[in-house]
């Protein structure tokens, strides 16, 4: 019957229905490929014994490089950092008001948001599971605050559903769980189950549907006092003569089906979102600042690299000032090189051929972000939405509702748009002008009357023109991996690589945090024994 | 600014105008929409490129471009930071937009590419997919 549907196969459906019943030999498969674990740390790494004047130049003050530098030091080594930019952080960053910022080709937006809101162009949240990023954000005095990932208050809108009126995270996620409850509760009934489970399990399984998916005694899932505490009442509680709640009338089950909102709720069920997730207080650029206060005088900044050399037994790193164009070198005895690899791939590197083949290996993925400032917080005042995302199908893919400053007044920054895939590349090619009018135009679908009318102004970032990474994240498949991760990870005589590139925690900061502790101790390591 | 300039010319040509039809413009080429939606994400609206700490490549009144072999493995391929298109778009329309490229932003190649060699001289879409 299902397959006769439009919209989601079969496959997709009992993917889903897998996952929220937690179904071991779902959650096996996925331990397989390391993605239902925690990330690998047990603490920082506690070098020690440096021989005494061996220096190393750290390439990239973005949180790999930092931390680099911050744990070498530690160890008795004399660091210095190169980077492109004229700030720490790399990817790690946060436009404020009164910041400029410069694509490629040349793109000039001058941020106008009031004081303290911000938009976040690279990542924005924190798994509770990142405990090597987390831990270095307690040691570096980076404050965190709860980043509300999951709102059953926001909406999901799907142009093939509901005849693209958004509805409420909430009323559908109630009536998919009602709606699975009850087929499966008829399945058993039809005996369909029979030759997967004793009839005792079956029984159980009957019970435990009836109170998973809110049915009634007769195991449907209908318009009920017990389905409306799930899905919200017609008319809500109240106090004296009108108190009696009313309850409301489920959607049919084919809406939800072409909502798509199984794919919502799997998304929620990752090990990657869900709560508890975390923010630092004030733009999450706040922890780029906090590791730059551990390796403060340490960064020239408006550095760009040109050529890594390993000869005579020192490293030479050619760079030139971007503002003066005046060329230097700067020799050390070790590199640690946290460069993306789309741009170290343009550089000249001295090391062996199979390195060089693995930098030149991996593409970068694109992604754009737009935060559009409002004159006040419409959607929390008049729609009881307090942060989270409301979900659709169009370009921007969702919009974000602001986790800081819940209940305030004044103005507020909506991640208007973070998209994914095809839409990137649309996005990337427009002025940021044009994207932050296609994303109000889109967005403005969840809160119409106030989305246009409430707009302040907006900042857009393409990843494919940042000036310092040329993409968003390295993009590894299961041929690289086998070919090139290795060797790109490998310490090459005297300079080793660190990133969220060289990591299988691919475009998360914790990537970045563990490459480059495991980078350091190897190379510390390898310094000990020369 | 464009649109009066537009109303202008229509008081100008006065009623005759009305009465037949003016000309169709041409109709756009197959690959600019591609290269609008996708290539000049990196590339520019002017396929000129941009230099940061890495550079993205002109490929207006580009050399390289002659051999139409140099394009096809690229857009098949990827290179360096520019990932594969390969499965991303069809044969049909990476001809389109090579061909596109390749006539346009001051290239005058006047060969044209078929989804014919796409098929034969592209790179495969690797296996497996991308991570995430």
């Amino acid at each position: 019957m299902i397959s006769s549907f439009e919209g989601p196969t079969r496959r997709e459906i009992l993917r889903a229905i897998g996952m929220m019943a937690g179904t071991a030999v779902l959650y096996q498969a996925m331990e397989v490929l390391g993605h239902a674990k925690e990330t690998q740390f047990t603490g920082p790494p506690n070098l020690q014994g440096a021989r005494p004047g061996t220096r190393v130049v750290v390439l990239g003050a973005g949180l790999a490089g930092m931390l680099a530098a911050y744990e070498l030091g530690k160890a008795g080594y004399e660091v210095q950092i190169l980077e492109y930019n004229n700030r720490p952080g790399g990817r790690n960053w946060s436009l404020y008001g009164g910041d400029t910022y410069t694509e490629l080709g040349g793109a000039t937006q001058k941020v106008g948001f009031a004081p303290g809101n911000y938009l976040n162009p690279g990542p924005w949240r924190i798994p509770y599971h990142h405990r090597a990023l987390l831990h270095y954000c307690k040691a570096f005095g980076v404050a965190l605050e709860p980043f509300i990932q999951m709102n059953q208050q926001a909406l999901l809108h799907s142009s093939r559903a509901f005849g693209g009126k958004p509805m409420r995270y909430r009323e559908l996620h109630a009536d998919w769980d009602g709606n699975v409850a009850e087929l499966l509760a008829k399945a058993i009934d039809n005996r369909g189950l029979d030759s997967a489970m004793t009839k005792e399990d079956a029984d159980r399984l009957r019970l435990a549907l009836r109170e998973w998916g809110a049915l009634d005694q007769n195991f449907k899932y209908t318009k009920s006092y017990r389905s409306s505490r799930r899905r919200g009442f017609e008319r809500p509680q109240g106090g004296g003569v009108l108190g009696e709640p009313i309850p409301s009338e489920p959607h049919a089950f084919k809406d939800i089906l072409d909502s798509g909102i199984w794919r919502v709720v799997s998304q929620h069920m990752s090990i990657d979102h869900q709560h508890a997730m975390f923010q630092p207080v004030g733009g999450m650029g706040m922890i780029g600042r906090g590791f730059a206060r551990q390796v403060e005088g340490k960064i020239t900044y408006n550095q760009k690299v040109t050529a890594i050399r390993q000869q005579g037994g020192k490293v030479t790193v050619t760079h030139s000032d971007t503002g003066t164009g005046a060329t230097a070198t700067t020799v050390a005895d070790y590199c640690v090189c946290t460069i993306p690899l789309s741009v170290l791939s343009q550089i000249d590197v001295d090391c062996n051929p199979a390195m060089d083949a693995a930098i030149r290996a991996v593409p970068y993925s694109n992604s754009v972000k737009v935060g559009l400032e409002f004159k006040r917080r419409f959607w929390e005042e008049d729609e009881a939405i307090y942060g989270g995302i409301s979900f659709t199908d169009q370009e921007i893919a969702m919009i974000s509702y602001p986790s800081g400053k819940l209940h305030s007044d004044g103005p507020a920054v909506v991640l208007g748009a973070y998209t994914f895939g095809p839409a990137s590349y649309k996005f990337a090619g427009m002025t940021p002008e044009e994207r932050i009018q296609r994303a109000l135009a889109q967005g403005s679908v969840f809160h119409p009357g106030r989305y246009q009318e409430e707009f302040i102004g907006g900042a857009a970032v393409a990843w494919s023109r940042s000036p310092f990474t040329l993409g968003c994240c390295a993009m590894w498949n299961e041929e690289t991996r086998k070919q090139h991760y290795q060797t790109l990870v490998a310490v090459d005589n005297r300079l080793v690589l660190a990133g969220e590139h060289a990591s299988y925690v691919g475009c998360w900061m914790e990537g970045a945090i563990l490459s480059s502790l495991d980078a350091v101790t190897r190379l510390h390591k390898r310094a000990l024994e020369a | 600014m464009r649109f009066t300039l537009f109303v202008a010319a229509a008081l100008l040509a006065g009623p005759a105008l009305a009465q037949k039809p003016a000309k169709a413009p041409p109709p756009p080429h197959p690959g600019a929409e591609v290269y609008q939606n996708v290539c000049q994400a990196c590339h520019m609206a002017n396929a000129g490129g941009g230099e940061g700490a890495g550079r993205i490549p002109a490929l207006a009144k580009n050399g390289a471009l002659e051999a139409s072999g140099y394009p096809i493995m690229v857009v098949t391929g990827g290179k360096g930071a520019m990932p594969w298109f390969r499965g991303q778009l069809s044969d049909q329309q990476i001809a389109d937009v090579i061909n596109y490229v390749r006539s346009n932003f001051g290239n005058k190649y006047k060969d044209k590419v078929t989804p014919a060699m796409i098929a034969e001289q592209g790179l495969p879409a690797p296996r497996g997919g991308m991570e995430r």
